[in-house]
């Protein structure tokens, strides 16, 4: 077994950073007595809300810029706003969030199917790069599903 | 790069962002990276990860437009853009913590805003695309230094930082023993800078042994392979005389394999954080009064500790049993000049063979119970 102990000349910079003072808080916080401020700051101009942005309910306004990208919407917009009335500590929260979030991926494919597009499950998990790289792979998958679809529509046809 | 539900992404028009506040830029991206952070957003690990999202917190590019209060860049010029977008002028900014801006992220306390990665760190669009809006652009981007290679400088948006941090957060002293759990980008990072903080010794932990060989080549440390070794843990108490490390950075998080049980509950089924296996054998495999430094990504959980947030939060765990021999001498004067009054913390006192009672009365803080004490019976004669 390797032992570098005592041996640093092939390491380039070996040491350079070291400080005696380095305790596990004094790197991270540069200390000014910010701290006590609380929301005393001097607060950059304020973004407009132009889409349902949900907020924190630990913190009393929006922040000053913010993110966009996709609002709530649809039923999946309406368990993130029930979402949102709990605290970050609380799995009133997050259990939600989550449910909203697999609720969100039937709504985007209604969404999709909606505008004409069937979307291409095989590509957009990128099982294409299986063929390259994970065939071996990529053929227990396929047999796998074929197995599990083949027993689950045996079942449906003896049951009738 | 267009979010459609775990495992499912595709590729899809959208919008052109636009400038939304007057310290925005749009940046036209050059490059970016998918983090390792980025597949707990993939495997749908991240609460409030919505359909239809654009990922990616690491890319440089060129800055196209500029809102009115942009003075630090200007148009043409080709940035690094770090992965929090931070307002530089908040509490939190003021003190060095651009990761915990106050200003950037309305839908959550314990994280700051971050580019493309959910709404729960803010909900901005990432530089997995063509275009990207960034806030704060007199704070966060950072003209590429001419001469630097522009790969060189797409690992500064994250990669670099964070290896960095985690061994400067290990408060690595001369000639420690240094363990990084996972040999990703970041662990590698991760163990090459402990050399620069002056580690004697730096170990990876991998499973994979192309990682393994990659980063005994660049750290030019010692890689094992946790499936090889046996227990890992054990491994590690051996091999640094039976203390543990002196450091141990977790820079996996939620994704870790290695142990069935933290796979199912964690990842499979996400009753806690995500799979907590490199945490519990960094706590495990350190020394005692040694640091564990944390840079893995860990979700909500309800069932432990939120780690997530520790992280997140950038808070300082310090933590151990009484030294009582150290304490004693000066704990001593404090009671002798009435500074102390320990005895008044005692409300019950129980006969020994009611100890059941007594236990079961302190455990369930019954008559207000603070500090029971048993008494035997040949104290009572």
């Amino acid at each position: 077994m390797e032992n570098t102990t005592n041996n640093y000349s092939h390491i380039k910079g070996w040491g350079i950073d070291a400080d005696p003072t380095n305790e596990p808080t004094h790197p991270m916080k540069h200390y000014t007595g910010d701290d006590h401020k609380r929301l005393n700051w001097e607060r950059p101009p304020l973004q407009p809300e132009t889409v349902e942005i949900l907020k924190s309910n630990e913190r009393p306004n929006l922040s000053a810029v913010l993110g966009t990208s996709v609002p709530p919407t649809g039923l999946s917009g309406a368990i993130r706003r029930y979402a949102f009335k709990y605290s970050e500590s609380s799995y009133g929260h997050w259990l939600p969030l989550l449910l909203a979030d697999r609720v969100n991926v039937v709504e985007g494919l209604i969404d999709d199917l909606k505008q004409g597009h069937i979307p291409n499950i095989f590509a957009e998990k990128g099982w294409k790069a299986d063929l390259k790289y994970n065939p071996k792979g990529l053929a227990t998958k396929v047999l796998v599903t074929a197995l599990a679809t083949t027993a689950v529509l045996a079942y449906l046809r003896r049951k009738k | 790069m267009n979010y459609r539900g775990p495992s499912r992404v595709r590729v899809t028009h959208k919008p052109m962002p636009e400038i939304q506040h007057p310290s925005d830029a749009i940046v036209r991206v050059t490059r970016s990276c998918i983090c390792g952070s980025d597949l707990h957003l993939y495997n749908g690990l991240v609460p409030d990860t919505r359909v239809g999202s654009t990922f990616g917190h690491e890319f440089i590019g060129v800055v196209e437009e500029i809102g009115s209060d942009v003075t630090k860049v200007k148009v043409g010029d080709t940035v690094l853009v770090p992965f929090n977008v931070a307002c530089g002028e908040c509490a939190f900014c003021k003190q060095g913590l651009y990761g915990n801006c106050h200003e950037s992220n309305s839908q959550a306390t314990a994280v700051g805003g971050i580019f493309g990665y959910s709404h729960t760190a803010g909900g901005f669009d990432g530089g997995q695309a063509e275009y990207v809006r960034v806030p704060y652009a007199n704070v966060g981007p950072t003209v590429i230094p001419e001469g630097m290679d522009h790969d060189d400088a797409l690992l500064l948006t994250d990669v670099v930082p964070t290896g960095y941090q985690a061994a400067e957060m290990g408060g690595i002293k001369t000639g420690d023993t240094v363990v990084v759990f996972g040999a990703g980008p970041v662990g590698i990072m991760a163990a090459k800078c402990a050399w620069l903080f002056g580690a004697g010794r730096v170990i990876v932990i991998d499973k994979l042994e192309y990682r393994l060989e990659f980063v005994r080549n660049y750290a030019q440390c010692e890689a094992y392979n946790y499936e090889s070794v046996g227990d890992p843990v054990l491994f590690l108490k051996k091999t640094t005389d039976w203390f543990g490390a002196d450091v141990c950075i977790d820079a996996v998080g939620a994704d870790a394999t290695g142990n069935a049980l933290q796979t199912i509950t964690g990842r499979k089924l996400m009753l806690q954080a995500g799979s907590a296996t490199a945490l519990h054998w960094a706590i495990n495999s350190v020394k005692k009064g040694g640091i564990v430094s944390v840079v893995g990504v860990y979700g909500p959980t309800d069932n432990l500790v939120p780690i997530g947030n520790v992280l997140n939060k950038g808070l300082t765990i310090r933590a151990n049993q009484a030294s009582v021999k150290r304490l004693l001498p000066r704990l001593i004067e404090h009671i002798q000049a009435g500074r102390l009054d320990p005895k008044a913390l005692i409300t019950h006192r129980f006969p020994l063979e009611e100890a059941a009672e007594a236990y079961h009365i302190f455990s369930e803080k019954l008559d207000n119970c603070i500090k029971p004490v048993l008494i035997p019976p040949s104290a009572r004669l």
